[in-house]
This record gives C-alpha cells, sequence and structure tokens, in this order.
C-alpha cells in the first residue's frame, strides 16, 4: 500500500459516503450540505491526480458559487426551512435496482478499461497553470527557452500543428454571458400570478 | 494492487454517476434533481481529469475539458435556478410532480 492508494482510499471513501448521503437525506438543506462534502472531495481527488489549478477552480467555482447558489434557491423556495418531499418506497425500489445494475454496468467497463489502456501516469508537471494558459491563447507546447516560437529551443516544429482552445474559450464565455443574461430575466422579481398585471407591463 | 491505477479513479467516477443518476431518478424537489445532475457532471469531470493524468495522448485536453464543464456547470445551475424560481413564482412548490401543466 503506497501513500497515494491509501489517500485516495481515504477521500474516495469520504466523497462515494456524502454522494450517497445527498441520494438518501430527505431534508433538501442536509443534502446541499452533503453536497458540499462531494464537492470538496472531488476537488481534492484532483489534488491526488496532479491538477492543482483544476482541484482550486473546482473548490473557488463550485463550491464557493454554485453551491451558494443552490442553497439560496433551497432558502428562497422552502416553504418552512425544512421541507421534505417523500419519495414512494416502489420509486426508491425500481431506482435502486436501475442504479445497482448501471452501477454494476460501469465497473465492468472501468476494469476492462483499465486493462487495456495504458496506465502509466505522466507527469504531472506537463501541465501547468502556464501550459493551460498559454493552450487557451493558442499557443501551445510552450516554454520559457523559446518563448516567442512556441516550441523549446533546439527543436524542430512538430508536423502536426496542434491547435489551441481560442474559439472554445470564446464561445464559453460568451456562452457565460448569455446564460447570466437569461438568467436575470427568468428570475427577476415581479408579481405573483394572481394578481392583476400592471398596466403595460409585459405579459 | 498495490498502486494508484486508473481504474481506482474510474470507479470512482462511475460510483459518483451512478449517484447522480439515482438522485434525479427518485428526488421530487427541483433543487433535489438540479443537485444530482451537479453529481453527474463531476462525475464525468473525474474521468476526464483521470485519463488525462494517465493517458499521454489526453494530458491537457483533458483538464481543459475538465474547465470548460466547471465553467457550463456554474451556468447551468444559474439558469435551472432561475427556471425554479420562476415555477416557485407560479406555483407556490417545487415539487417536480405538480409540474404537470407545463406540457405546453
Amino acid at each position: 500500500m503506497s501513500l497515494p492508494l491509501v489517500l485516495f482510499f481515504i477521500v474516495a471513501f469520504t466523497t462515494g459516503l456524502s454522494a450517497l448521503a445527498v441520494v438518501f437525506s430527505r431534508n433538501i438543506v442536509r443534502a446541499a450540505v452533503w453536497l458540499l462534502f462531494t464537492l470538496i472531495g472531488v476537488s481534492l481527488t484532483y489534488f491526488l491526480l496532479g491538477a492543482e489549478f483544476l482541484g482550486a477552480s473546482q473548490l473557488i467555482i463550485y463550491v464557493g458559487g454554485t453551491l451558494v447558489l443552490v442553497v439560496f434557491g433551497v432558502m428562497l423556495t422552502a416553504q418552512g426551512p425544512f421541507l421534505q418531499l417523500k419519495t414512494r418506497i416502489a420509486e426508491w425500489v425500481i431506482g435502486g435496482v436501475l442504479a445497482v445494475a448501471l452501477f454494476a454496468l460501469l465497473v465492468k467497463t472501468s476494469l476492462e478499461l483499465g486493462k487495456s489502456a495504458a496506465t502509466t501516469p505522466t507527469d504531472p508537471k506537463n501541465v501547468t497553470v502556464g501550459v493551460l494558459g498559454s493552450a487557451f491563447l493558442n499557443i501551445k507546447e510552450a516554454s520559457p527557452a523559446a518563448p516567442m516560437t512556441g516550441y523549446p529551443a533546439g527543436q524542430e516544429a512538430p508536423p502536426r500543428t496542434r491547435m489551441g482552445y481560442l474559439l472554445p474559450f470564446e464561445i464559453v464565455s460568451v456562452h457565460l454571458l448569455v446564460v447570466l443574461i437569461g438568467a436575470a430575466y427568468l428570475a427577476r422579481a415581479k408579481k405573483r400570478m394572481p394578481s392583476p398585471p400592471a398596466k403595460g407591463a409585459t405579459p | 494492487m498495490t498502486e494508484l491505477t486508473l481504474t481506482h479513479f474510474l470507479i470512482l467516477g462511475a460510483f459518483l454517476f451512478t449517484c447522480g443518476v439515482l438522485c434525479i431518478a427518485t428526488k421530487r424537489n427541483a433543487i433535489g434533481i438540479l443537485m444530482g445532475v451537479e453529481l453527474v457532471l463531476n462525475a464525468a469531470n473525474v474521468n476526464f481529469v483521470a485519463l488525462a493524468r494517465f493517458s499521454p495522448t489526453f494530458q491537457l485536453e483533458g483538464q481543459i475539458f475538465a474547465l470548460m464543464v466547471i465553467v457550463l456547470a456554474a451556468g447551468e445551475a444559474a439558469v435551472a435556478l432561475a427556471i425554479i424560481l420562476n415555477f416557485y413564482n407560479n406555483h407556490s412548490t417545487v415539487d417536480v410532480d405538480k409540474a404537470e401543466d407545463l406540457k405546453g
């Protein structure tokens, strides 16, 4: 048992347990808290995989942003602070059987994939924040030795010119802008349905 | 199995995915369903990053795609919560079984 394996088992056990608790907690506020632990566990998994920037992004965006949004949604929609909606037993049984079957299938596929794929871990030093940021700006294989050409000094350009990710980056940013405007429009404060619409108000 | 391999992370991803699907299937609260979607997206992200670590060809691509998934998940959560709030304004409930009149 190597140290990474022990750490992985601790993190994976905590993450899996929190994910199960999200599913099985009746109380939506408690489910949100368990989701917090699951997201933190996933970010620790990223750290174990050598993706530090991604783990930090996960903590900032998911835990700091998305989860706060979800908690505000819970607070704005609950009639009482501890809203409970019961699920019928039959739904639990059907859902549980299907989920176990799905999990078995996925584990079988994972075992086969793990056997067939190359499982030699690559050096995480190859993907630093600088490399990630350069890839978003259409610069790849950049190194401090030759910052202008994009290739290390004394090395030929590879025959296959690899594309960067400037276009997806722009698409994602415009998408985020559109989404936020749309969300603000949808969730804008307005009168409840029973009251008659105000004069000149859009339906 | 004394070393940390790709299989471990794939199984963790599979477990998170199954939990998310079960969450989507069984919750009646619309926000609970949203949490299930977050679990599914995180499971996909774990697989992306694990393959980025263990497969030399996807070293950069896996992490970049995971970053995009994180950003898109934030946008998805914002829109879904806006829709849920709008539904709550009109129906005074977040029970998805009560949303039958959304058939169009």
